[in-house]
């Protein structure tokens, strides 16, 4: 996730320059980025004193909680369709969200330089923007990348994904303006907030919660309702028998990347509009987490992501809220509790069915 | 024809091969306008080609798999030779050595990724940890520096310990995340703790042997010798020790063992082999290997910082083992010299160097997925004809 040209040298030339400025940028973003889901946190003797406060405080954490949960899921579904039609594990689907976000943002500083102002319109076409391009980016990389290298051992799948996600978090950096650094992000929703004692449930919180709701649910009528979505999950079964009944499978199989990637750039808008800022390193973050999350549920089922995906934010929370002393290792925890859930459960909660015939 | 003339007629080609790649290497270095560089790239892209065209390289591998011990000798000489011509030239001598030392984590990953099939996304982690435990001890302890190298290996490994029921309990991609996620533990751990110097990482004191420091400049009758010199020869004894050893490994039954866990873990099992044992070993190796070079790097280059080892660091380790060919010592030592020197020496693409390796990696991967210089058949007694 760090930036700049002096890190490594290629050769290590740059050891001379230690502790980038990028580093400390990304430390200080965390860290406003913790107090923001937060507000002022009490010491831990005054939690038990201060009853009212104690509820308030449990409010604001359930709703950072369910934001990154939202989030988290919403990239895990993606996992979990690709892996599901085509039994790969597509690691540059961070990357996807971060090109997402900053596509969202190149339309909105398009869109003010034409001078149109209207939020909810810029919204609208920035999200559109963003899905749109992000789906045909899934489609191009479905053809071009991971279809031909279905016959393959799974590794170069592995590596040619995870080298596709360098290119593009590199070609952020690189080729955007300014890419290296923390980008602002419009804050297009409404700003209000209802204050519950001191709990302020904001509205653009509520809002995105609800959209990514209306999202998930909208995969589950797609996926479970429609034709497109019968064809989708009959190649998730059993690739061979659902060719024999006439389905298209590459078409399908770009179908779900499409829809998968779209799905990764609303989260990546979301993402924007949470924090109000975006780094080129988000999507590697965000992948991991995703990917964690979605194994975590299980691999192969949506409502697993889904759940994994909360899980995950679950963790996170409580990691901050535990380890006061140290919450600036609540990544570190984070990432600790997925390798030791790798250890118990190595494919998953809902553990996937694996028979192997010799 | 008589084995033995056979033999010495298929020496010559390999140390043909050798003195031009030498010189080739020397005016590489040499040269200074981009413009140059390029040339001369293209020139040896095309000079390989043409070779390769009129059969000459496959004539070099088999003269390669025929004498490997002596052409080794010779491939240390002709480095050394290298070294000799830019014997005041600080730059020039730190890549050299930077390359030596990737090419020894690279060979600890080859064990790993090459000989066992166990993945390993956090080479640069582990790199680190050699790197970091070197300038704790260098630092704070007067324990000598060449017990600090072993320690260094041996922090790595132990630490890799931790990830090891993790990694023998999953398959695949799997497998990967969990040493993706150590990947990104490691560094944000890194960044966030104060003892360790935070994200401003810390100085590590140079080497130090029976009283002669390394990073004094030499001085023999006259002619004056970077301090680079010793950390060079001291690389290349690294280089050479682990090579030896990987390359041992690989011809014993060990090797064999971890040949045919990769190969196809059930039938493995189904001869007897113990799976878990001979993936511990691998890891275990790889990552002592992988440490020690680390150690050393960290005294070289005088300091450690969470920026060095990123997982994109991880991945470029990865990319040169995949580069010169999963499996290939060789290969992978020609690989390290392409993914370090080039971006080097063209300064313009330093910027775009970690797209580039990315790119190239999918192109490999698309184009020639078995890498440079692939793995050859296995043989049992170099030199004999099956």
């Amino acid at each position: 996730m760090a930036t700049s040209g002096d890190r490594l040298g290629g050769a290590g030339l740059a050891l001379v320059k230690p502790g980038t400025c990028a580093g400390r940028a990304q430390l200080a973003m965390r860290h406003r980025v913790r107090e923001k889901g937060r507000g002022s946190r009490p010491e831990a003797g005054s939690v038990a004193t201060a009853n009212t406060m104690d509820i308030g405080l449990f409010a604001q954490y359930v709703m950072n909680g369910l934001m990154l949960g939202m989030m988290y899921a919403l990239v895990a579904v993606g996992f979990t369709l690709f892996f599901g039609v085509l039994d790969v594990i597509k690691f540059s689907h961070g990357d996807v969200l971060t090109v997402g976000a900053f596509t969202a943002l190149a339309t909105f500083v398009g869109l003010s330089r034409l001078g149109l102002e209207s939020q909810w319109f810029d919204l609208a076409v920035m999200l559109g923007a963003a899905t749109l391009a992000m789906a045909l980016l899934g489609m191009l990389i479905a053809r071009v990348l991971v279809l031909p290298l279905r016959g393959a051992p799974p590794l170069n799948t592995l590596l040619i994904t995870l080298m596709l996600g360098t290119v593009l978090r590199e070609s952020v950096r690189l080729f955007y303006p300014q890419g290296a650094n923390p980008k602002p992000f419009p804050a297009l929703l409404p700003r209000g907030s209802v204050n519950l004692g001191d709990f302020h449930l904001r509205f653009d919180n509520v809002m995105m919660l609800a959209a990514g709701v209306a999202a998930i649910a909208a995969l589950q009528y797609l996926l479970h309702r429609t034709k497109l979505g019968l064809a989708i999950r009959a190649v998730a079964q059993d690739e061979e028998t659902a060719r024999t009944m006439g389905i298209n499978f590459t078409a399908i199989v770009l179908v779900t990347f499409a829809i998968g990637s779209a799905l990764a750039a609303f989260a990546g808008v979301m993402n924007g509009l949470y924090y109000n800022e975006i780094n080129f390193g988000i999507g590697l973050y965000l992948g991991v987490i995703g990917f964690s999350a979605a194994i975590i549920g299980g691999l192969g089922s949506i409502y697993g992501a889904i759940l994994g995906g909360f899980l995950f934010a679950a963790l996170q929370t409580v990691g901050t809220v535990l380890l006061p002393f140290a919450s600036a290792y609540k990544d570190v925890f984070a990432f600790a509790v997925v390798i030791a859930l790798m250890a118990w459960r190595p494919t998953g909660l809902i553990r996937e069915k694996i028979s192997e015939r010799v | 024809m008589v084995a033995a003339d056979e033999k010495r007629a298929d020496l010559r080609p390999a140390l043909a091969a050798l003195g031009a790649a030498d010189a080739y290497l020397i005016a590489l270095l040499a040269v200074e306008s981009t413009a140059a560089v390029l040339a001369l790239l293209i020139a040896g892209v095309a000079a390989v080609i043409v070779a390769a065209r009129f059969g000459l390289v496959g004539r070099v591998a088999r003269a390669f798999a025929a004498h490997e011990d002596t052409l080794g000798l010779f491939a240390v000489a002709a480095l050394l030779v290298v070294a000799a011509v830019f014997h005041s030239d600080h730059f020039v001598l730190l890549l050299l050595v930077t390359v030596l030392l990737y090419s020894t984590a690279a060979l600890g990953l080859n064990v790993q990724f090459g000989y066992a099939g166990v993945l390993n996304f956090a080479g640069a982690s582990f790199f680190g940890i050699g790197a970091y435990a070197a300038a704790v001890l260098n630092t704070f302890t007067a324990v000598p520096h060449l017990v600090v190298l072993a320690i260094g290996g041996l922090a790595s490994a132990l630490i890799g310990c931790l990830l090891l029921l993790p990694v023998l309990r999953t398959r695949g991609h799997y497998a990967a995340v969990v040493t993706i996620a150590f990947a990104l533990l490691f560094k944000t751990f890194l960044e966030v703790n104060d003892v360790l110097g935070g994200p401003q990482g810390m100085p590590v004191p140079g080497m130090a042997l029976l009283g002669w420091s390394f990073n004094d400049n030499i001085e023999i009758g006259g002619i004056r010798l970077s301090f680079y010199m010793s950390y060079l020869v001291a690389s290349l004894l690294l280089l050479v020790a682990a090579f030896i050893v990987v390359r041992r490994l690989e011809r014993s039954w060990i090797g064999l063992n971890f040949d045919a866990l990769r190969l196809d873990e059930t039938a493995a099992s189904c001869f007897g082999l113990d799976i878990a044992r001979w993936q511990i070993t691998a890891f275990l190796i790889g990552n002592f290997i992988i440490g020690l070079a680390g150690a050393l790097f960290g005294m070289v280059g005088g300091f450690v910082a969470p920026n060095n080892y990123t997982f994109a660091d991880s991945l470029i380790l990865v990319s040169i083992l995949l580069l010169g060919g999963i499996g290939n010592p060789w290969g992978l030592i020609v690989a390290t010299f392409i993914v370090v020197v080039v971006p080097e020496k063209l300064q313009g693409i330093q910027e775009y160097r970690f797209l580039l390796y990315a790119l190239m990696v999918i192109v490999v991967l698309l184009f020639r997925p078995q890498g440079l210089l692939p793995r050859p058949v296995r043989h049992y007694f170099p030199g004999r004809k099956p």
